[in-house]
Parts: C-alpha cells; structure tokens; sequence
C-alpha cells in the first residue's frame, strides 16, 4: 500500500485548513463560463458505481470547461457488471491513459483502496455513507457567497446524518474553521456516537432548539427506504423535523436554507421553503461547476 | 514408529515453565520415545541421549496449542493447507492446534474428521478436529457428535456461524453433556450485525460503516451461559471472546460452577477499533476489534484467570479477498507466528502478567478445555511437545517471510519481543529459528 498520489481528494477529515482555504480561493477564480485549456490533453475518468446527476454532470463540465478529455464510466455499462474488481477497473483505466479518476462507489473507503495501489490522483465524489468531500467544499463556497468568514458561524444540518455522506463532509469541514455545528433528528437518524465525529458538534432532537439563532440550515434528504427498518414513521418524521416556512422564522432573519439535493418537496422541506428567498439550494448546483473546476486543477497540478 | 521417534532428546540449561505442574525453575528435560522420560534439575539427568539441545538462556514449555485455527481445507487450499498452516504454527511454537469445520464441505461427518488427521495431510504439529455442530453448520440439525467423537473430533461448533436457535443449543449441549463433549460457540446475534463490517463506535460512524453493537455477542453469551447452568455436565466453550459484556457472562457461569471457559485471541488483547485507520482489511475480523474499555477489562480478565487459553482464530485469506472495499473483504487475519511474541510484549512486558501466567494460557489452559489427555504440561509419560522460547528475544514480524500462504496480518513490520527458537513434537524438532 502507498500513500496517495498528490491532488488525491479522499475526503475532507485529514485536509488542513489552509488546503481547504486554498481550494475556495482557486475556485472563485474559475469560470465555467469561459473555456481555459489549463487541463489541455489531460484525460479524467469518472468512474460511477452509483447513480448520481449534479456531481456527475458538474465534474464532467468542470473538466471539459477546462479542456480536459472525459469519458464516463457506469456500472451498468462496463466490465465492472462482470465482477471485475475495484482496482483492476483502476489498472485497466490507468493503462488506457487516465490521468486522474472521480470515483463514486457506494462502499465507504472504496476511493481510498484506488488511490493506494494507483500513482494517478483519485477524487471521491462520494463513497457509500463516509464522506462526499467535493458537497462539502461547494458548500463552503455557496456559504462564503453571503458570509464574509466562518467566524462565529452556527450551522445546523437537520435530517438522516447516520446515512448521509454529506453530512460526515460537512461536520469535518466546518469545524475545522470554528463553526458551531448542530445535528438535528430522531435517534435513529442522529445516533449519540455523531457527536464524536468532530469536535464542537452538538446534538438536539428538538428543532425548534436547532433552529434558534441558526445562520445556516443544511437539510438532508429523507430516504424512504431507509425509513423501513426504522421505527420511525413517516407522518412523525415531518411533523417534527420538517423545514416549513413557520420554522424558518426561527433561524436568523438572513438564515440560508440549503440541501445538497435531490430534494423530496412535501417531505424534509415544504415547497415555499425549497423555493423561498432564503433558499439557495439551485446556487449551490451551479457554484458545483467552478468548486469542482478547482479540485480538478489541484488534482492535475495546475493549481496556479 | 519412525526411527527418529525413537531418538531421546535432552533438552539442557533452560527455564522449564510448566504451570499445571507447578515448576518455574531451571530444570533439564529428558525426552524419549515420543514421551517425557524425565524432568531433573541441571545436570541430574544420568545417561547419554541422541541429541542434546542447549537451552541456556531459554524458557521450556509444554508444547502450545492453539484451540482455533483455521487451516482451509478441505476445499480452500489456495488459502492455506494443513502442511502450510501447520508449519507456521509450529513457527509460532504450538504442537498442537485444534482445526475449525467451516470449510468446504463442512467437516460434520466422521469422514472428514478422519480424513483431516490422516497423515497424507502433511502435519507437521498435531491437529485435533472440531467438527460442525450441525449439518452443513446450518444451525437446525445436530450432527452425529458420538460418531464426530470416535473419529478424533475434540469438541464441535458452526464456528463463523453462532448457533442460534435456542432449542438447538440446548439441545447440542444436552447431547454434549451425556458424552461430555464441549460446544464451542461463535456468539454473535447475528440479527444485531447485518451488513456491519466492524465494531459499532465512533470509527464505524466515522468511517461511514455499519457497526456490530458489542451486545450482539454479550447477549449469545449471557444465553448461553444460561443454558450451561441449567444443563447438568454441558460444556460451553465461548471462542474468540471479546467483549467486556461477554466476560461478566462468563464469570457469572464460573462462579456457579457450570463448566464454561472461554479464550481470547492476540488481536483483541492488542488491538482496538481505532486500528481499522484508514480501511485497513487486515484489522477487519469477526469478532471485530473492540472498544479500548472492552480490551482494558480483557487484559483484568487474562490476569485473573477468567480466560482460559489464548487462541488465534488463524484465518488465512488471498490477497484478493483482502484487496478489495472493506464492506466486501473477508473477516480474518493470520496469528499463528506473532502470538507469543505479542503475548510477551503486550501482557507481560507492558501489563505486567507474569510468564508462568502468559505459559498457562498456551498450554494447561487449553489442554484443559478441550480434555487434551497427556498435552499442556511435562509431566513424565506426558507426550514429548516441548516449546522453548527466548522472551527477551527482540525482532520485527515480516509477513512476507510467514510460512503461511496467506498474508494477511494486521502486525507486519511490528517489533516485538519474545521468540520461538525451537519447537518439540513427538520428541522430535520440526522448528528452529534461523
């Protein structure tokens, strides 16, 4: 086993502080608008396990808004439905010239098997329920759109954090930078043991006490298949942790209302909420592509 | 009876540490005709052997033995073999160890315990059978134990399986008791550890992985435990014992003389949860590696005389089994040839248990669980398995040096103290450190 190759982005838990601060700034420098050849020549993989819209289609811009060569490869459609392994996918990819994979699998740590046997930069773009480390950067962007710094920040991310990779990214990256960061929902969903993911995060299964004060909101989606097993029901579900206009009142006037998406209308959010003002959820999306632009850059080495 | 077995073999100047016969003194060890002909202090022995081995320097012991050992086969020979797996637990000094039926087949008939004790399988230690407890270790019908019994099997399980069901257990030991054979059990609710692939706790959740609840295996225990007080003559053996739960289980049983022991394995009493890193699949085993708190009331354990032997639970497994997402990876790792060197440097070095205690555990221990007639001490008309070891000897593990045909250790590169510099069978040696 080797270390990662450099520009490898497994996650957001083992960044320093500065790497994330570098990454922002190198993305407010990016414009998906305007076609640059910094990564002419350079051939990206993504490499999909799992199903996914925004991530896919936002790093496959990315790349081609910096003129880089991508092809997609699914599941579905490849030699990975023959049984081939995680990492001869990787060799073989490696051998037709890849220069950097995105890879979203749905077992946790699976990126991180890639990047220790392969010498070319892997990105996660989400592994099973451990961590989505590109959300979280393009998170921290759309929120430094309308905050001047972290400092003094209060963050409450509201929904299933067990299962959500989303979540894990998010708690890592803010708290780094001081953030306080409240997780709100049933047991079920906010077991005891997420407080101990990061330090300074608290815990509260009354919504009305997550939201007091709050600058910023993060929902997750609500898996209905996840609800099965639980003893949770779904009626019980909105009528305590829904975001509805009501509770938003509760946040700081200027409090923004985010979800990394897809979002279910009429379940962890109301349509005037998803739709309202405060609501930056499409943001978040389009400041996907520029956020995603800068990884690819660390990644290939022309992080200037 | 081969001409070699019928050499003797003086074993001259060590510390002979034979726990069940109460010695801790230099003595010098006279073996002859595959048994113990005499224990003497230095120099006492009259008489001229064919060999002569010097042991100055050195602890001698009993000959190890292992009550849990995967060797692979039947059917997973690309894993391990008996003649691979046996010599590295004679490596690692155990003459004897004790074979686990989940292969493939499933050893749950007197067949393939015989078969698995032929000697066209290439032992180089000992190997006693433990057969499936039920057919196929499906955990509904119990196997032939009479009939496992005639064969040389030494006690039966659905090891990597629990046996679940209520009835069946009590039934196995029900049937255990009237032939006074032990049932070894693998405790996991398995209802609790659905697609988990580690220990439940601020790693899982870190990790994103679904955890093991350490009640899922305290609970089978508690049970168990239970049904053993109930059932007059059961034995239950409680095998890679890991939680702290588990053991106040276990010492509830002891003190109401039911007939429960139970062995713990190296990794858990040097590892915990926090070693998985980064997806490390070679600290991903079942059971998996506990909490710090569960491995502290371990090492009480160790000490006090709770536990009863230490056993590896050697699991062998390919590279590709191992290389692969953590989720899909085998349980299991290598132990044969670090377990006493972790045992000298974790419990005796850093925790302070004495050498006598560590010898116990390797070998009257074991030999008593599973009634391992003549094994476990050196008393005279013993057989001749004899460990001798260096406990002050400091080395690094290198798997890739292993004489196992897997690699999968979590404690590749460890330095470590204590070594195995020659092992005894049958009088004979069939280990010496280079």
């Amino acid at each position: 086993m080797n270390t990662p190759a450099r520009g490898s982005l497994l996650g957001i838990e083992h960044l320093e502080a500065k790497e994330i601060l570098g990454l922002l700034k190198l993305a407010r420098r990016m414009n998906p608008l305007k076609t640059r050849p910094l990564l002419r020549g350079k051939r990206v993989v993504l490499l999909f396990y799992e199903n996914s819209t925004r991530t896919r289609s936002s790093f496959e811009f990315a790349a081609k808004s910096l003129g880089a060569m991508t092809t997609l490869l699914q599941a579905s459609s490849s030699s990975i439905e023959k049984g081939e392994s995680v990492l001869d996918t990787g060799y073989t990819l490696r051998a037709v010239g890849a220069d950097c994979i995105v890879m979203r699998h749905p077992s946790a740590g699976a990126p991180h098997l890639m990047a220790e046997h392969l010498d070319i930069p892997v990105i996660n773009a989400g592994d099973g329920m451990h961590e989505h480390p590109s959300q979280a950067l393009l998170d921290a962007y759309t929120i430094l759109k309308h905050q001047k710094s972290f400092k003094g920040l209060h963050v409450t991310i509201i929904g299933d954090i067990f299962h959500s990779r989303v979540a894990r990214s998010a708690c890592h990256l803010l708290t780094k930078f001081g953030v306080t960061v409240t997780l709100c929902g049933p047991p079920e969903f906010v077991p005891e043991v997420a407080a101990t993911l990061a330090p300074g995060l608290r815990i509260t299964r009354h919504i009305e006490d997550a939201l007091r004060g709050t600058d910023v909101i993060m929902l997750l989606r609500v898996q209905k298949e996840r609800m099965a097993g639980h003893r949770i029901k779904l009626e019980s579900y909105i009528a305590r942790y829904q975001m509805t206009a009501a509770r938003l009142k509760l946040a700081k006037r200027d409090a923004l209302v985010m979800h990394p998406g897809p979002i279910i209308r009429g379940l962890e959010l109301t349509a005037d909420v998803a739709d309202g003002t405060q609501s930056v959820i499409v943001d978040e999306v389009r400041n996907g592509v520029p956020m995603r632009m800068a990884i690819l850059a660390r990644a290939l080495g022309k992080a200037k | 009876m081969t001409r070699q077995e019928n050499k003797s073999l003086l074993i001259r100047g060590g510390q002979l540490i034979d726990p069940a016969a109460k010695i801790n003194a230099p003595m010098d060890v006279l073996l002859r005709e595959g048994r113990v002909a005499e224990v003497a202090p230095p120099n006492k022995i009259r008489g001229s052997a064919d060999e002569k081995f010097d042991a100055r320097g050195l602890a001698v012991a009993p000959g190890f033995i292992d009550l849990h050992v995967h060797l692979r086969e039947p059917g997973q020979g690309y894993k391990e073999t008996i003649a691979t797996g046996t010599a590295a637990a004679a490596a690692g000094g155990f003459t004897s160890v004790c074979t686990m039926p989940n292969t493939a087949p499933v050893v749950d008939t007197a067949e393939w315990v015989t078969w698995l004790r032929s000697p066209e399988r290439g032992a180089m230690v000992n190997v006693f059978p433990i057969a499936a407890a039920t057919r196929g270790s499906r955990g509904t019908t119990l196997s032939d134990f009479g009939g496992l019994q005639r064969a040389g099997a030494v006690a039966v399980t659905d090891d990597g399986k629990p046996i679940l069901n209520d009835d069946v257990m009590r039934a196995a030991l029900t049937l255990g008791a009237q032939l006074n054979f032990p049932i070894v059990q693998h405790a996991e609710d398995t209802r609790l550890t659905v697609n988990c692939s580690m220990h439940a706790g601020p790693t899982a959740f870190r990790l994103g992985l679904f955890g093991m609840p350490a009640v899922a295996e305290a609970a089978i225990v508690d049970r168990d435990v239970t049904l053993a007080q109930h059932i007059r003559e059961s034995r239950l053996h409680v095998a890679h014992l890991s939680t702290a739960d588990s053991l106040k289980a276990v010492r509830r049983g002891k003190r109401a003389r039911a007939r429960v022991t139970c062995e713990v394995t190296p990794h858990h009493f040097t590892l915990i949860d926090e070693n998985v890193g980064e997806y490390d699949t070679n600290c991903k085993m079942n059971p998996p590696l506990r909490s710090a708190s569960d491995l502290e009331a371990i090492l009480v354990a160790l000490a006090d005389g709770t536990v009863d032997a230490i056993a590896t639970d050697h699991a062998p497994h390919a590279l590709h089994e191992k290389q692969v997402e953590f989720e899909r990876a085998s349980f299991g790792v290598t132990g044969l040839e670090t377990a006493l060197a972790l045992a000298i440097t974790k419990l005796h070095r850093e925790h302070r248990i004495p050498l006598a205690r560590i010898v116990e555990l390797f070998t009257a221990g074991p030999a008593r669980v599973f009634d391992l007639r003549g094994r476990g001490s050196l008393a005279k008309g013993n057989f001749a398995d004899v460990t001798i070891f260096d406990p002050k000897k400091r080395w690094t593990f290198e798997v890739a040096k292993s004489r196992s045909m897997s690699r999968n250790s979590p404690f590749d590169g460890w330095q470590l103290t204590g070594k195995v510099v020659a092992t005894v069978v049958g009088g004979k040696i069939v280990h010496r450190a280079d």
